[in-house]
């Protein structure tokens, strides 16, 4: 599959230490943002970037990220302009993993192929789309793989056993642990469970495991570190831009401030 | 890929209607030899259309209704308590009422309303919304929420929610909150908790989004009841299976009433409940023509409707894939109708598959034509129709008069108009 995110993950488990992972929405809050917020989180110390296709009805997120589609649809950003910018991204890095996150229709509206193509030749690593368990992914699957674009699937603390069979089997690149019941950007983070459900994961894979929902400090994120392959930070990073909208230089030097201490507190 | 379905009922075979995005034409496909029973296979799928398209923390939830709803729909006791409620609870059968100084007027077919409106709480939505309710109460879920656009859905869900003494949450977009206050206040009178949704467009589309969210976050102990026959597999097929009495109804009566099958049948749609309910039961009846009214707002040309069928292309939204208003880049487009109940960008899945047979017809009206219907079958039968049934009477004032004398065709009147007063009254510049 995608050489950049298994080689990410190879590295990371050489050198004992956890995937950070931060989720932007492309374009919020104005489409000049997103590349140079990219290049100032790499600088911060993260590993992979899931960025985020604003999405109309983005039903599986809270009010944060609902918000930050809302901002980012204002300048019609669409799925097109998104591979725009990881094209402007990879200009200047070429090795930390891309994931574009979001809802199928965008991506059936531009045609499963089309997007493939065009996300290969851009230097995109990965899809994760909200909306699409596996039993309904077959027939964009099968597209992905033929460009080396890994599926990335979403496991949740209600997932059975069999399911869990059935996604890591269809999944690659990383699996995506929903800590949580409830939308992005609830609280309420139980780590003893994660740490128990992302063990009844490992028993049925060797793909990575990244834990989302609910980790919002350098605390949770070191937390979660230690009992998974990954940390994914969302709605903390995008409420940063919701409060400084217009603010380009706090923006990047919040988020930056903020990725940096869940990096050192996941090294220590 | 291809999958093509090869599930055999009754010696037929649906094998010629494919799942498969690249290769979805039906045009030659010959209906005498559909199982319209069996249109959608065992996921719900619904050729290319329907299916289960809900983030991984739902199918848990979803898959436990499936197998809930599958254990019980032949269950002869869930069925005759189902049956028992619609007796006495809603008061069915509804009648078939031959609406003969209005087909007159009209001067060309007989037409025949099914009376819908007359059920307890003034629409169709009540047979939904026992089965729904029967089902949580067997599942143990104490607690049921639902979306609602007119507010008859919402209605609906709180009457019986009071009746079985579940807890009720009902989330129903600002827009709506306001041009339908009288249900609003209803189901808090029914003892229901009505949450405004103010994200998009503040209707329909935007109350189930929120309704999806309080399910995924409080999955344990909330059973969603949707109002509609469109959501994740099981929805489309669970909700039209407790919609269907209104056709199975109709058909008796119209063999009862005039001696044969009627010539046409005509419902609005907007997720299109009422008008699967109605038309199920005559699908294998070829000869029955079926036209599907959406909502054409201000005008199909104008862009400001409510007319995916007539109008869109498929996409993927609310758990299913259907004809969706959606612009180039794929984001859903905000419908426009003067009726709540139609103001939605997509429709059931089992009604895009008909109109890609060419079984159903997909026609519209404008919001004009609407209004226009709702005065002239108030003056001349003294019956005040809900403003989303008016627009299956606007094409019948179409329609009727193309027709001989001696045709018949049933409408369905899905719900009473007395909670589209105020909206009517304000077009009308009169304050009440």
């Amino acid at each position: 599959m995608s050489g950049r995110l298994t080689e990410c993950f190879a590295t990371l488990k050489e050198n004992n230490r956890k995937a950070l992972i931060p989720y932007i929405t492309a374009g919020d809050s104005n489409p000049t943002i997103t590349v140079p917020l990219m290049h100032r989180m790499v600088e911060s110390g993260v590993d992979i970037i899931e960025l985020g296709i604003p999405f109309s009805d983005p039903m599986a997120d809270g009010p944060t990220i609902q918000l930050a589609c809302e901002r980012a649809l204002e300048h019609h950003t669409s799925l097109h302009d998104v591979i725009d910018m990881v094209s402007e991204f990879r200009k200047t890095n070429t090795t930390t993993p891309i994931v574009l996150m979001g809802y199928l229709n965008p991506v059936e509206a531009f045609g499963y192929e089309e997007f493939a193509k065009a996300a290969k030749e851009c230097g995109i690593d990965g899809l994760l789309t909200v909306d699409l368990p596996p039993e309904e992914s077959t027939q964009l699957v099968d597209v992905l793989k033929k460009y080396e674009i890994d599926p990335i699937f979403l496991l949740s603390p209600t997932t059975t056993e069999e399911r869990i069979d059935k996604i890591v089997h269809a999944g690659s690149g990383y699996l995506y642990y929903v800590s949580l019941k409830g939308v992005t950007g609830s609280s309420a983070l139980n780590v003893d469970e994660v740490a128990s459900n992302v063990a009844k994961i490992n028993k049925h894979t060797t793909l990575p495991v990244g834990v989302g929902f609910g980790i919002k400090d350098a605390e949770s994120a070191s937390a979660v570190a230690a009992v998974s392959d990954g940390v994914i930070v969302g709605s903390a990073i995008v409420k940063i831009i919701e409060n400084n909208p217009d603010d380009t230089d706090t923006i990047l030097d919040q988020i930056g401030a903020l990725l940096s201490s869940m990096r050192e507190a996941m090294d220590k | 890929m291809s999958t093509v379905r090869t599930e055999t009922v009754n010696g037929r075979k649906n094998s010629q209607i494919k799942n498969d995005l690249n290769d979805h034409d039906l045009s030659n496909v010959d209906l005498s030899t559909i199982d319209w029973d069996n249109l959608a296979d065992e996921n719900g799928h619904f050729g290319i259309y329907g299916g289960c398209f809900a983030s991984e923390t739902l199918m848990e939830a979803i898959q436990e209704l499936d197998e809930a709803y599958n254990s019980l729909k032949d269950d002869p006791e869930f069925q005759a308590n189902y049956d028992n409620d619609l007796r006495n609870y809603v008061g069915r059968p509804s009648p078939l009422y031959h609406a003969e100084r209005w087909s007159k007027q009209l001067g060309g077919a007989q037409i025949y309303l099914k009376r819908e409106d007359l059920n307890h709480t003034g629409a169709h939505k009540i047979n939904n919304t026992i089965g729904q309710a029967l089902l949580a109460k067997h599942m143990g879920k104490p607690r049921i929420i639902a979306e609602t656009g007119a507010g008859q859905h919402g209605v609906a869900t709180a009457t019986i929610a009071a009746r079985l003494g579940l807890e009720c949450v009902v989330y129903m977009g600002e827009v709506d909150v306001e041009r339908q206050a009288p249900n609003v206040y209803r189901m808090k009178l029914l003892g229901a908790e009505v949450r405004p949704v103010s994200s998009g467009s503040k209707t329909l589309k935007d109350a189930l989004n929120e309704a999806m969210r309080d399910w995924v976050t409080n999955v344990d102990n909330t059973f969603y009841c949707i109002g509609t026959v469109a959501g994740p597999h099981p929805y489309p097929s669970m909700v039209r299976n407790f919609q269907t009495i209104i056709g199975r109804e109709a058909k008796e009566q119209c063999l009862e009433q005039t001696g044969r099958l009627p010539d046409a049948l005509i419902a609005c749609i907007g997720g299109g409940s009422n008008a699967i309910g109605l038309f199920h039961e005559f699908l294998p009846d070829l000869d029955v023509a079926i036209y599907g009214v959406e909502a054409a707002g201000h005008g199909l040309e104008t862009g400001e409707h409510a007319a995916p069928l007539s109008m869109a292309k498929p996409g993927v939204l609310h758990g299913n894939r259907m004809y969706l208003m959606a612009d180039k880049d794929g984001q859903v487009v905000e419908p426009h109708s003067i009726s709540a109940g139609l103001d939605y960008p997509g429709v059931g899945p089992e009604h895009c598959l008909l109109k890609d047979l060419g079984r159903t017809h997909a026609v519209a009206v404008t919001d004009d034509e609407a209004m226009e219907a709702f005065h002239s079958l108030t003056r001349i039968e003294g019956i005040i129709p809900a403003l989303e049934s008016s627009h299956a009477l606007a094409y019948a004032m179409k329609l009727a008069p193309t027709m001989d004398k001696d045709k018949t065709i049933i409408i369905n009147l899905s719900g009473r108009g007395d909670k589209d007063i105020n909206t009517v009254a304000a077009l009308e510049g009169i304050k009440l």
